[in-house]
């Protein structure tokens, strides 16, 4: 095998790292972020209180360090240790590390916090008269959220959401620092047999993939170009 | 007994008070405008009336049945709030049609909705047909049986008012409020809105109540006429009482500041 289509396996084997962690941190980051949006936003001030302080800690420290504090935590305070390198679980015909569990528990998180005040603000930004129309007409609160609030939500919060999503791309580059084989790491392995070139090449993974995202979100904003909010 | 009464409604914001014991009557298919200068507490009423704030005291009666008592309004539960809030329908100043539907999606959503509901819980429907064909006749009578599939934001401002006034209508208000419903709408707009509220009393023998600062509509179109100032009823009377022989000197003043400003 030639040393290019050898390197680009590799390359793709640690890409593929890369973007299950992407999935799995935007499947649950999602959902989480509206919960503590709704938190943020509640009307019982102890809950409210709680909520901002976790968005404060969790945007106001570096993911790197969240990333360490996940991972190494639970073993000081005798809680349970992330199994060593090579355990995990089968998935795809490829191993789920544990060391991509804690990543991804430390993304989850992380990201929830961003997209929790990117879906406050959308929220909060919907017109009163709105809800106040919905009220008028006898719907209920449940009904007002999501037969009329949530589509205007969706739309104001899709470029904002676009950028953190392809932001993530890139940060996934940090799980490396617990030692997950991602697709930095394995390109930088290659300086061990003195090639330089697939750290560079590896940029190209990167650019593709954020590309691909780039169509898609310009293709839902597109589609939702009929009405105005 | 009159078929609404409103009595003593009080209202205060903090420290301020905005309604001070507003009472009037109306008779099943009378109009009445609402008129004077901003800032005297003329929305506040009818936002009340439509449980968008609560009044502190005072009593609303349809058809002799209390549906607000400022007594008991804060501790009622949301559904009670809701079944009684559905006698009346309010006609907002700025529209607040929902974006994300077309003219005949806005006036079918909430009766679409209600029919469910009411299926479900076993309750007789509000009407005999369904809702998308009320909806489609709503929107025939307001005049715009060709823009039914177009979005708020490829109609005209007169034309999304129109739209918003067969949606308060698909649910068969006892009381239709209108909230300054030309205040938003360029002048050469006015005329298409306020025709409908016209042939809506002609036809329809609808119960409205219009806060309005289109003197001449009131006047034409008004059974009574309530003059407010600072909160109270200054003055209340048929539109030949209120506009031609005023009484007190607040409503002389008003009246006046209008014909200067209209260069009469």
């Amino acid at each position: 095998m030639n040393v290019f289509a050898k390197v680009s396996l590799d390359l793709l084997n640690g890409f593929s790292s890369s973007v299950i962690l992407f999935i799995f941190t935007l499947i649950f980051a999602l959902p989480l972020g509206l919960l503590i949006a709704f938190c943020s936003m509640s009307k019982f001030a102890p809950l409210r209180v709680v909520s901002k302080t976790i968005v404060w800690v969790l945007r106001g420290t570096p993911l790197m360090l969240q990333i360490f504090v996940i991972f190494y935590l639970p073993g000081l305070l005798n809680l349970f240790v992330w199994p060593s390198m090579n355990t995990g679980w089968e998935w795809f015909d490829k191993t789920i590390s544990t060391r991509l569990i804690a990543a991804l528990v430390a993304f989850s998180i992380n990201y929830a916090a961003y997209f929790s005040e990117i879906f406050r603000g959308g929220i909060e930004g919907i017109p009163k008269g709105q809800m106040e129309a919905g009220e008028v007409l006898g719907m209920t609160k449940t009904q007002i959220f999501f037969n009329i609030i949530l589509m205007q939500v969706v739309k104001r919060i899709i470029p904002p959401t676009s950028n953190e999503i392809i932001t993530l791309v890139k940060d996934t580059s940090l799980a490396n620092v617990i030692g997950v084989m991602e697709l930095i790491v394995t390109a930088k392995n290659f300086m061990n047999d003195g090639l330089l070139w697939p750290l560079f090449y590896s940029g190209a993974f990167y650019l593709i993939f954020v590309g691909a995202l780039t169509l898609f979100f310009n293709w839902a904003e597109k589609k939702l170009s009929y009405y105005k909010v | 007994m009159a078929f609404l009464e409103v009595k003593d409604i009080y209202k205060s914001f903090g420290k301020t008070e905005v309604l001070k014991g507003v009472s009037f009557e109306l008779e099943e298919g009378q109009v009445l405008s609402i008129i004077g200068s901003s800032g005297n507490g003329k929305t506040t009423l009818l936002r009340c009336l439509n449980y968008l704030e609560f009044a502190d005291s005072g009593t609303v009666t349809l058809s002799g049945k209390v549906v607000s008592d400022g007594k008991v309004l804060k501790t009622l539960k949301e559904s009670q709030i809701r079944e009684n809030r559905l006698h009346f329908g309010l006609v907002f100043q700025s529209f607040n049609l929902f974006p994300q539907y077309t003219a005949l999606q806005n006036v079918n959503l909430a009766l679409s909705l209600m029919e469910k509901e009411r299926a479900k819980k076993g309750l007789a429907p509000l009407y005999d047909k369904p809702s998308m064909e009320v909806a489609k006749e709503l929107l025939i009578k307001v005049g715009l049986e060709d823009k039914m599939q177009l979005y708020p934001c490829q109609l005209s401002g007169g034309q999304c008012q129109r739209v918003a006034i067969a949606r308060a209508m698909a649910l068969k208000p006892s009381v239709l409020c209108f909230d300054e419903p030309t205040s938003a709408l360029d002048p050469e707009l006015t005329g298409e809105v306020l025709r409908v509220i016209k042939e809506l009393k002609e036809s329809e023998g609808i119960t409205m109540i219009i806060v309005t600062h289109e003197m001449g509509f009131a006047k034409s179109v008004s059974d009574q006429v309530l003059f407010m100032v600072d909160g109270i009823v200054e003055e209340l009377g048929t539109p030949e009482e209120v506009f031609d022989s005023p009484k007190s000197d607040k409503l002389k003043a008003f009246l006046q500041g209008l014909n200067v400003k209209e260069g009469r």
